[in-house]
């Protein structure tokens, strides 16, 4: 008699657990895909932006930095990043080329509160800031490796997150070279420099090219429309970070040194 | 018991019972992904295209310097004819699109008073690019607010600093403990006015030729009285032979003029 | 939140050298080094059921059905620690349904289900056919409808329907090989592909992972075989025994020479990044690679089974000296995965500084969930044997009573 209520309950428990694993598994991530959809149906009517009209990109230019970190703070008060300095959608770094030719680099918190005076001044031999940043490349690692599609280069240019569809799996992460992204602490999904896509796509600039008191940030078309980018691709040498891994980075550098990696 | 036997042709029957989970499985997988795969999906790429429109609908909270001259005209065009007048007013107030777009009495943007507002852009880094008016925290007018003698809408002080220091202090207090302590700034370059307007698109000019240095530094040259401002009383000079020394390069091409003794 | 943030600023005083900002995170934590552990374990089990039945090894017979359950049970647990490291866990079924083609990582769920259910369970499934199908006509009520159910209702066990099956079995086992290659080697490629990270970044990284999966594979089947027979009071058959380390010696000098060959390539082209991972190989991972997985992992057992193998020892002290090596090996190829997983995310992408890991203890990504994770394949397996017996001397008589 006793085998037979364990059997029962051991075949009930049996079932019961299957059927819930089965629902979670299978109802469970189908039921957030069908949020995903609602919530990104509905359309807002806003004057018409025609993204195929735009390519983007963005110039640095080093001999105008002047490490004062108000880039890095206006990213974060604009997009809602994580005041907490793991989190850095731009930031700054500092290089220091002693007499020795060492490198010494540091970004204390990402230059967000500017710099402290650095050690050994006496021996410097070259110094200056790097503004660094998501590179919006053409040719995204970031975009190739994303294995649901979470991660895509948009018409005009910008590489931007579907944090509704990201599945926060950090492989796009791992990917970048630059060091550009991270996971969002709250929504769990990957996150990066979107070239404030929600200010460009009004004809407004990044937060980061309107704080920059030096105009060390020039923002425009990339495609040889009629732009201070234009003028300074034209008349400028243009370095990009990490051109041999063939990721075709819009972020054009000007006067960058060759210790930048 | 009943034997069903579903072998079809010489597939025998646990094949095709086995097949026919499987068919059962991809149909039923495929119809899933049928009903839940986004619309959106593949429009315009690899991607969920109604992602955009969620990504642009942002909040803002910068409005654009623009937008801060509707009302504070006077700020703006005491900016404009001064030397921050580059600077976005957001780069010192913050974000200021809550006050400026949607209701101007419901939050007012930060107001910088504190002296370490400014040092943020203009304390002495040696990382800064040469030519940036930057100031040694420690010895110019330590602890008083910047504001007490700078308008930060029109900065230039009532007591203007010497020739060229104002911007490019290192390069004067280099100067100024090596052996062209004495040389002025005007003897070697000559700055048009528009310099201190417009610095990198009207350059200041440098000498030319090794002969200019050679006024001094040439054998043969003289030893007494005064040349180019200075006075040469137990001055010793050191002179080379203009015709050997260093090849065709131009003095400086080895010799940094503003500290000479150094590396 | 707090405490993670807290962790993050006591990880900040563990950097030397410069890092990205965003690089203070470790974004793959030790579940990650826990799936390729396990896939490895799948695909080496099944390579050495392949011998068998593949290869014609005779002496492996006994551990062949071993190896299936074996290879099943950690299939079953893989994806787990992929689940619980997911941002969003809920939407990982969209790698089923927008699956980004030029993406390694995407390939993971068709790969995955290719080979569970097209290569293992059917393989199993033909397998034990016969026998379930024997089993439900000796059993009465429940178990009997449970076996039924098993086979599918069949119950046709005639000496054709029974050469169909073993026919199956080698047909899929034939499919199997490459699916297995494929299912550990594309876990080597997802890191070998990403030509952000140096230390990943290498052509052999897929076939080390590979060939250190097949030596983990052995060295847990031979281990299995022997505990259990251990437990069911038998005598680990001595032929097969010495076939096993025999395979898992060979195994293991080619693995060896593999990640030796890459070693010493990167040494002698001492790229850019050579600085920054000297500098990692000797002090950050000074004791997982250098002490555990090189000496105690690889250099050790491959002594040990050499002359355990080729020694005159008695039987006795050969299976010691066997079971010794594959659990040094266990620990040494967990540390490989731990160095390639772990290490890589150890440096900057700056090349300029090296960062910190720390392991917490509890949470969803902690030690004691990543125990639970190595558990579970046992306590599957378990439940697996009670259910499929693979033992030759019970293939006739019916498997005991199921309660827990």
């Amino acid at each position: 008699m006793a085998d037979k209520i364990n059997r029962r309950d051991f075949v009930r428990k049996v079932v019961e657990g299957t059927a819930s694993a089965v629902m979670l598994t299978v109802c469970g991530p189908m039921r957030s895909l069908a949020n995903a959809s609602e919530e990104a149906a509905t359309e807002p009517s806003a004057p018409a932006y025609d993204a195929t009209q735009h390519y983007y990109g963005m110039g640095v230019q080093i001999d105008r930095c002047i490490g004062c970190g108000k880039c890095a703070d206006a990213c974060k008060s604009e997009n809602n990043v994580p005041r907490e300095p793991f989190y850095f959608r731009t930031w700054v770094e500092r290089y220091v080329i002693d007499a020795e030719r060492e490198v010494h680099v540091d970004s204390p918190g990402g230059g967000l509160h500017g710099f402290s005076p650095p050690a050994a001044e006496e021996d410097i031999l070259r110094s200056f800031f790097v503004p660094k940043l998501c590179n919006h490349c053409d040719h995204p690692p970031c975009v190739q490796v994303c294995p649901v599609g979470a991660t895509f280069k948009t018409q005009d240019g910008v590489v931007l997150v579907d944090q509704d569809y990201c599945v926060g799996c950090r492989y796009c992460i791992q990917a970048c070279p630059y060091g550009a992204r991270y996971l969002h602490p709250e929504k769990h999904a990957a996150d990066k420099c979107t070239f404030c896509y929600q200010r460009i796509t009004k004809g407004m600039l990044p937060a980061c090219v309107e704080v920059c008191p030096t105009q060390t940030r020039v923002f425009g078309e990339i495609n040889g429309i009629s732009s201070p980018l234009h003028r300074l691709m034209k008349m400028e040498e243009i370095q990009v970070l990490k051109p041999e891994l063939n990721t075709e980075p819009k972020v054009l550098y000007t006067k960058l040194d060759g210790e930048v990696r | 018991m009943k034997k069903l036997n579903f072998s079809i042709g010489k597939v025998p029957d646990q094949a095709v019972r086995i097949g026919t989970v499987f068919i059962l499985g991809l149909v039923g997988a495929l119809i899933l992904r049928h009903h839940f795969l986004p619309e959106s999906f593949g429009e315009l790429g690899h991607y969920r295209a109604n992602a955009i429109p969620g990504i642009k609908a942002l909040p803002l909270h910068y409005a654009g310097w623009q937008t801060c001259g509707a009302c504070h005209e006077d700020e703006l065009d005491k900016k404009m004819a001064g030397f921050h007048k580059n600077l976005s007013c957001e780069t010192c107030h913050g974000p200021a699109y809550d006050h400026a777009v949607v209701d101007p009495t419901a939050s007012t943007p930060n107001v910088p008073r504190a002296r370490e507002a400014c040092l943020t852009c203009h304390g002495y880094l040696p990382s800064r690019p040469t030519g940036f008016p930057q100031i040694l925290e420690l010895q110019h007018n330590p602890m008083e607010p910047c504001i007490k003698c700078h308008n930060p809408h029109n900065p230039a002080a009532e007591q203007v600093a010497p020739a060229c220091s104002g911007c490019h202090g290192e390069i004067a207090r280099t100067k100024a403990i090596s052996h062209h302590a004495l040389l002025q700034c005007e003897t070697c370059h000559t700055a048009p006015p528009e310099h201190k307007e417009n610095p990198r698109q009207f350059l200041p000019k440098k000498p030319t030729n090794r002969e200019f240095c050679g006024q001094c530094h040439s054998k043969g040259t003289q030893t007494s009285g005064t040349l180019l401002g200075v006075d040469l009383t137990s001055r010793d000079i050191p002179k080379v032979d203009l015709e050997t020394h260093g090849n065709t390069y131009l003095c400086w091409q080895c010799h940094y003029p503003h500290y000479p003794e150094g590396k | 939140m707090q405490a993670h943030f807290a962790e993050l600023a006591a990880l900040v005083g563990q950097i030397s050298g410069f890092i990205y900002p965003n690089e203070i995170e470790l974004q793959w934590s030790i579940l990650i080094v826990i799936y390729p552990y396990l896939t490895g374990l799948v695909a080496g089990a099944f390579i050495l059921a392949s011998l068998e039945k593949v290869f014609n090894v005779k002496e492996l017979q006994p551990t062949y059905r071993l190896a299936l359950l074996c290879a099943l049970s950690f299939l079953i647990v893989a994806p787990m620690p992929l689940q619980a490291h997911l941002g969003h866990p809920e939407r990982s079924l969209e790698m089923l349904m927008t699956p980004n083609p030029n993406s390694a990582m995407a390939m993971f769920g068709f790969v995955y289900l290719w080979y569970l259910l097209l290569v293992l369970l059917l393989e199993i499934w033909f397998d034990f056919r016969a026998d379930m199908v024997r089993w439900s006509q000796q059993s009465r009520g429940l178990k009997k409808f449970f076996y039924s159910a098993l086979a599918l209702g069949t119950t046709d066990i005639s000496d054709e329907a029974v050469a169909f099956d073993h026919k199956a079995v080698y047909t899929i086992t034939l499919v199997g090989i490459p699916s297995a290659f494929i299912l550990h080697g594309y876990v080597g490629f997802i890191f070998g592909s990403i030509k952000a990270n140096p230390w990943w970044s290498s052509v052999l990284i897929p076939i080390v992972f590979l060939f250190s999966a097949i030596v983990s594979g052995i060295a847990m089947i031979l281990l299995i075989y022997y505990i259990s027979s251990l437990i069911r009071g038998q005598q680990p058959k001595m032929p097969c025994m010495d076939k096993l380390a025999s395979f898992l010696l060979y195994a293991l000098i080619l693995d060896f020479s593999l990640e030796s060959l890459d070693f010493i390539h990167r040494l002698y082209e001492s790229e850019e990044s050579i600085h920054i991972l000297s500098e990692l190989i000797v002090s950050k991972l000074f004791l997982s690679l250098t002490i555990v997985q090189i000496m105690l992992g690889t250099i050790l057992p491959l002594l040990m089974l050499a002359f355990g193998r080729y020694s005159r020892l008695p039987a006795e002290l050969k299976r010691i000296i066997y079971v010794i090596s594959a659990m040094l090996i266990q620990v040494g190829i967990f540390s490989t995965r731990w160095n390639v997983v772990i290490g890589g995310q150890l440096f900057s992408k700056s090349l300029r500084g090296l960062t910190a890991y720390k392991l917490e203890m509890g949470g969803q990504e902690g030690l004691l969930a990543a125990i639970g994770f190595l558990i579970l394949p046992f306590l599957i397996f378990l439940l697996l044997i009670k259910i499929l017996p693979p033992w030759e001397d019970e293939k006739e008589t019916v498997p005991a009573a199921i309660e827990a």
